[in-house]
């Protein structure tokens, strides 16, 4: 008997394994002399403390539920998509690209959908690579996938210095986009202005991110792709046995997974920046993969893993702004989260299954004893 | 002077900066060859690099810094090897995991020891790796294009280089030459055969998975003491991928990783010497697209464009034992 109960395995393993993390986490930070305490002091009123701490908490989780769902769509498929980093850079240049082809945008709401649409194709075009080589020459993804991150940061660099960098300016940067093409943030939105009353960078695009995480789990468990995408990762010999094309799978499923990654660029590259500049994600396209792991590769998880990330991140923001801890902190979390969840998972479940069924329940073991 | 001059200057900083990547190749090709995949090679350059820059600045001695770059690198080897091969972890997953927590544990401690944003200050002397002048330098110079070549690409290296170029053969009779090797190899093809003769399968994978993280502890303390004057923040800039792309490039042999690892090494002489590149071809070539070059051999050889790149069978795989 090692398995254990559902509620344990969708609840019990991640928090198991959080708190590991977080336990590593308060050594580190004894390690290098501070206070643990304190620090999550900091980041809770950082992150969490104000509607401007807020603000910032709900743009990083916004861009982490685009790029946490995509690594959650392919890792249903079994497919290991490192190269959300790349992706969603790529998805910056599609933004940028398609706001600079305008002068001048009508309305914000049809710069969305243009940029949007920008971002998701360019975001999908650099995953369809990787996916090609991987569906018809078996090369493996994981390995692609990170060389495309590499291609993606010297085509953007490329991009910027030689071609969208305007003339007399030194930075590495697009031109700022044109007028009509800033998107609402949560301040600029009747009602929630009475809560955030001053400028934040978290907006629109967290509602369009919401959505993603609905529509995704109704693709993943509610329709017939989403059943053939799950059936050819659990076995793709199955898979192919029932006739789902491994090709085809492999195809979508990674155009998804890049249109995902790239739409994030939505919210950092058109939301926040409004020009593209040189390492636009930050990483957010490799936070993905921490949090489709936290997440379990559930959509609904994704989106408590990514606000945990969030957190995260604005409370690493402000441990380097106001105390001595380094804002490196928070990749180090990062780190020991994927380590957890992802790695040793099997300790962690090993672990839970002894606390659950190697000692017998007490009536159990005094019946032994008077048997004995 | 000119073009002469040019290339050996080009092919000197080529041997400088394929060293690292050799070390990481390598010792990467001992972990796959065991069946384990190890994306965690840059975490563990960038650890190492960190440990030796801080104790070699501490101590003032080089081989302290060795010592502690190593130590530091197996202890990141010791965990992959945990979450890998006991506890059948996703090695993936592990090595991804394991590059993040050295990227921010690196700053954190040289923050913590130093106070100078995550460097450590700057060596010199006995802290560092000094050039060594091969004997018959002088002598040979006047000869026209081979003593150029002797004094200014092949002598007036650091100490590692040398090494990691004796590696090479080292690595090669180690896995074609002796019983280990037979054995190690076997475990990454087929893990069973290889329990079924007596050998244990896991007590295999860690000494090759401990064996990556010396020579992986070789290749960062070498950028922190050698081709370097410190550790910095992200030192080694992805050179750990590069490594797994020569490993990959090189089909998993240790003769083509080094002929892989030369390769790669030029691409980065190139990118730092663009003006070369432009008179040679009479194009402009962007920057960017030397550093590109690399990785987008390495997607070309995966997909089967030059050669197929086939690796270790069992890679990946953790081994279960029959019960």
């Amino acid at each position: 008997m090692t398995k254990l109960p559902n509620w344990a395995d969708i609840v019990l393993v991640p928090l198991v394994s959080l708190l590991f993390a977080a336990i590593i986490s308060a050594l580190v930070l004894l390690a290098i002399g501070q206070d643990p305490v304190a620090a999550m002091n900091v980041m809770v009123t950082g992150a969490l403390g104000s509607p401007y701490g807020w603000g910032y908490t709900l743009y990083y989780t916004t861009s982490f539920i685009f790029t946490g769902l995509a690594v959650t769509v392919s890792f249903n498929a079994r497919l290991f998509n490192i190269g959300g980093e790349g992706q969603a850079q790529m998805g910056g240049l599609g933004v940028a690209l398609v706001l600079l082809s305008l002068p001048v945008w009508p309305h914000w709401t049809v710069a969305l959908v243009a940029a949007a649409l920008g971002a998701a194709a360019f975001g999908a075009a650099w995953a369809a690579i990787p996916a090609y080589l991987q569906a018809r020459r078996g090369s493996h993804i994981v390995i692609t996938t990170i060389m495309f991150n590499y291609i993606a940061a010297a085509v953007i660099v490329y991009m910027l210095v030689d071609v969208l960098r305007p003339p007399r300016q030194m930075e590495p940067a697009s031109a700022r986009f044109p007028e009509g093409a800033a998107l609402p943030t949560l301040h600029d939105i009747p009602g929630l202005s009475l809560i955030f009353t001053r400028e934040v960078p978290a907006n629109v695009t967290l509602f369009i991110a919401l959505v993603a995480a609905f529509l995704v789990w109704v693709l993943l468990w509610r329709t017939r792709l989403g059943y053939q995408i799950r059936a050819f990762g659990q076995s793709e010999p199955a898979a192919r046995y029932a006739g789902i094309d491994p090709f085809r799978t492999i195809m979508i499923t990674m155009l998804i997974s890049g249109g995902l990654a790239g739409l994030m660029a939505v919210n950092n590259v058109m939301g926040e920046a409004e020009k593209l500049v040189q390492n636009s994600s930050e990483g957010a396209g490799f936070i993905g993969i921490a949090v489709a792991l936290m997440g379990r590769n559930h959509p609904f998880g994704v989106l408590v893993a990514a606000f945990l990330f969030g957190f995260l991140y604005q409370g690493g923001a402000e441990l380097g702004l106001w105390t001595t801890i380094p804002i490196e902190m928070r990749i180090v979390v990062q780190g020991l989260v994927i380590l957890f969840t992802g790695a040793l998972d099997v300790m962690v479940r090993m672990l839970l299954a002894r606390l659950f069924f190697r000692k017998p329940p007490p009536e159990v073991a005094v019946a032994a004893r008077e048997r004995a | 002077m000119g073009f002469y001059a040019d290339l050996l200057q080009i092919l000197d900083s080529t041997l400088r900066l394929s060293t690292p990547l050799l070390f990481a190749c390598l010792a990467g090709l001992f972990s796959e060859r065991a069946g384990i995949f190890d994306i965690g090679l840059e975490g563990k350059m960038l650890i190492a690099a960190m440990a030796s820059g801080a104790v070699a600045a501490l101590t003032g001695t080089v081989w302290m810094g060795l010592g502690a770059g190593i130590l530091a690198s197996l202890c990141l080897a010791a965990i992959h090897g945990v979450a890998s091969i006991t506890f059948r972890g996703n090695q993936l997953i592990s090595g991804v995991a394991l590059n993040f927590l050295a990227s921010g544990i690196t700053v954190l401690v040289a923050q913590r020891l130093f106070g100078q944003g995550g460097r450590t200050p700057a060596l010199s002397g006995d802290a560092r790796f000094g050039e060594i002048v091969l004997p018959l330098t002088e002598t040979l110079r006047p000869v026209p294009v081979i003593g150029p070549f002797y004094a200014d690409v092949i002598s007036g290296h650091a100490l590692l280089v040398y090494v990691a170029l004796l590696c090479v053969p080292l690595t090669w009779w180690v896995l074609f030459g002796t019983r280990f090797g037979l054995r190690l190899r076997a475990v990454g093809e087929n893990p069973g055969a290889v329990d079924t003769a007596g050998v244990s399968v896991i007590r295999m994978r860690y000494t090759a998975v401990l064996i990556t993280g010396i020579l992986c502890g070789f290749a960062g303390a070498y950028m922190a003491t050698a081709l370097q004057a410190g550790f910095g923040k992200e030192m080694t800039a992805g050179r750990g991928y590069i490594a797994l792309a020569a490993l990959i490039f090189a089909k998993w042999r240790p003769w083509a990783a080094l002929w892989a690892c030369l390769l790669f090494g030029f691409f980065q002489a190139l990118a730092l010497r663009p003006d070369v590149v432009e008179n040679v071809l009479t194009v402009k070539v962007p920057v960017p697209a030397l550093d590109a070059l690399p990785y987008v051999l390495t997607v070309l050889v995966l997909a089967g464009f030059v050669g197929k790149a086939i690796p270790p069978r069992a890679g990946g795989e953790a081994y279960v034992k029959e019960r």
